[in-house]
């Protein structure tokens, strides 16, 4: 099959690549660019673990052809990081105690950036509303959602 | 339509670990000439915390700082035995087996300290810092770390331990059928609060209050984190999740997160938790297990709530709407038992 040629923004950096038609955003980010943050939950649009940001928005990588990002802007957790210093959201997940095994948490982190991108100072109904689209085996969302509120708590003291 | 609510309460008494054949785990410490140690397992870490705990005993054991130990989970190929990680054996069971490999590594690395430092090595004592020194002269020290430099380099000994520890294999009374399946029990009660619909058979949490005695908590935090998380995946077993959806015909079963269901965060309620610490005597210091017990009072008392708030038994799990509307029906409505 004929490959297509697609550039756009990954973290910052402008990236370009040769994709299959139909390859989704999910299979391109990992394998072709190597990024291995977004995690290959389900494949259809049931968990979350996915998550990553387009042009600021909230979008499962699973669901989304990579054509459809040409120019755009694509953010994952892997932009988070700062060398070693954590992101806010981060932190306060680690000081929640908001992961156990893990495989949520790059979902978990890109929803929660995404909500409180727009929304900084969000109710706990809006923590939970904003994450429902994540499924978390381990923590019983508690400790994520805490995790949230301590991070937009600590934004709003900086 | 009708919410009825409903309140019921579950105990349970939970075996530490399993002994079908005798249930033993292994371990192996031994230090770098960096003056760190490195405890080989394969008992694996999944998240509940196998590491930070093991690595947390180790070091309490050697004396040493716990920056200064490393755990590594990562082969079972090449790592010494474990049974694995399941019955909420991990901190009693492996955590006794680093205790004695840290153990044994300890007295090498005392000789050896006591060879660098001229001295008997029942006089010496750690800091808890990375120090050896004289029992009553911390002026006369040396780091942890030149030990293992002059273990290595000018003494040529191995500051290392094994450890292994072995629930041996019980003996049943064959007049009386008795036997002793654990050496150590945890205990938990639960109440439930839930909410059903006799419309639609939807259950809802309303609310948990849970206290849970597992001997001594070695991590809190961990601890909490343990009970917090599994008593929602006892929910998710009580209400929603199931592989064979009509067992024994296995039609039907689930393909994807769709069609097997799990709590999502809308779906959680307030969770009330009292750990409550009584030491067990063959556990590593004192610890039991929190780890599978957290989920298993929260089934009956999810299954009793329901019963005390439409009067209906459902002893299938999960406790579908389906099966809940169906029992309503049957016994022509819902009937609200008192509440006690
Ligand atoms: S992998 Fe994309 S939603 Fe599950
Ligand atoms: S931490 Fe394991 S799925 Fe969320």
């Amino acid at each position: 099959m004929a490959k297509t040629a697609l550039q756009f923004r990954h973290n910052g950096r402008d990236v370009a690549i040769f994709v299959d038609g139909g390859v989704n955003l999910l299979l391109a980010l990992r394998e072709l660019i190597g990024d291995m943050t977004p995690k290959f939950g389900c494949g259809q649009g049931g968990c979350g673990a996915c998550s990553v940001l387009i042009d600021g928005e909230l979008h499962l990588s699973c669901l989304t052809l990579a054509e459809t990002v040409a120019g755009r802007s694509v953010e994952t957790l892997e932009s988070m990081k700062d060398g070693p210093n954590l992101h806010p959201l981060q932190r306060a997940f680690a000081d929640n105690f908001a992961a156990q095994c893990g495989y949520c948490t790059p979902g978990m982190l890109m929803a929660a950036k995404a909500l409180l991108d727009r929304n900084p100072q969000p109710s706990r109904a809006e923590v939970v509303e904003a994450i429902s689209g994540n499924i978390c085996r381990c923590t019983g969302y508690e400790p994520i959602i805490n995790a949230v509120l301590a991070a937009s708590a600590s934004r709003a003291r900086a | 339509m009708t919410r009825h609510h409903g309140r019921g309460i579950a105990s349970i008494n939970y075996p530490i670990g399993m002994n079908l054949g005798g249930d033993p785990s292994q371990a192996l410490v031994h230090s770098n000439p960096s003056g760190k140690f490195t405890v080989a397992l394969s008992s694996i870490d999944l998240g509940q915390g196998m590491k930070s705990v093991t690595r947390q005993i180790c070091a309490e054991t050697l004396g040493v700082p716990v920056e200064d130990v490393y755990v590594d989970t990562a082969d079972s190929d090449t790592g010494p035995h474990c049974m694995g990680s399941f019955a909420s054996r991990g901190t009693h069971r492996v955590g006794n087996a680093v205790m004695a490999a840290a153990r044994e590594a300890r007295g090498v690395m005392m000789e050896a300290a006591a060879e660098e430092l001229e001295v008997n090595a029942a006089d010496l004592e750690t800091d808890g810092r990375g120090n050896i020194h004289v029992k009553g002269a911390p002026h006369r020290s040396i780091s942890t770390k030149d030990v293992a430099i002059a273990a290595q380099f000018k003494q040529g000994r191995t500051i290392s331990g094994r450890g292994i520890f072995l629930v041996p294999l019980s003996d049943v009374d064959p007049e009386t059928g008795e036997m002793s399946p654990a050496t150590c029990y945890a205990h938990a009660c639960l109440v439930a609060e839930v909410e059903v619909d006799d419309e639609t058979g939807e259950v809802s949490m309303v609310r948990m209050d849970s206290a849970y005695e597992l001997g001594r908590a070695l991590n809190p935090r961990l601890v909490e984190q343990q009970l917090v998380g599994g008593a929602w995946m006892g929910v998710s077993h009580a209400l929603y999740e199931t592989t064979e959806p009509y067992y024994p015909n296995p039609a039907h079963g689930p393909r994807d997160f769709v069609d097997y269901l799990m709590p999502g965060p809308g779906n959680i309620c307030p969770h009330d938790i009292a750990v409550l610490e009584r030491p067990a005597a063959d556990g590593p210091f004192g610890a039991k297990g929190p780890g599978e017990m957290c989920a298993n009072p929260v089934l009956p008392a999810v299954a009793n709530a329901i019963f005390n708030a439409v009067g209906v038994r459902i002893d299938e799990l999960p406790i579908t709407p389906e099966k809940v509307l169906r029992a309503i029906k049957a016994q022509g409505g819902a009937r609200p038992q008192p509440r006690r």
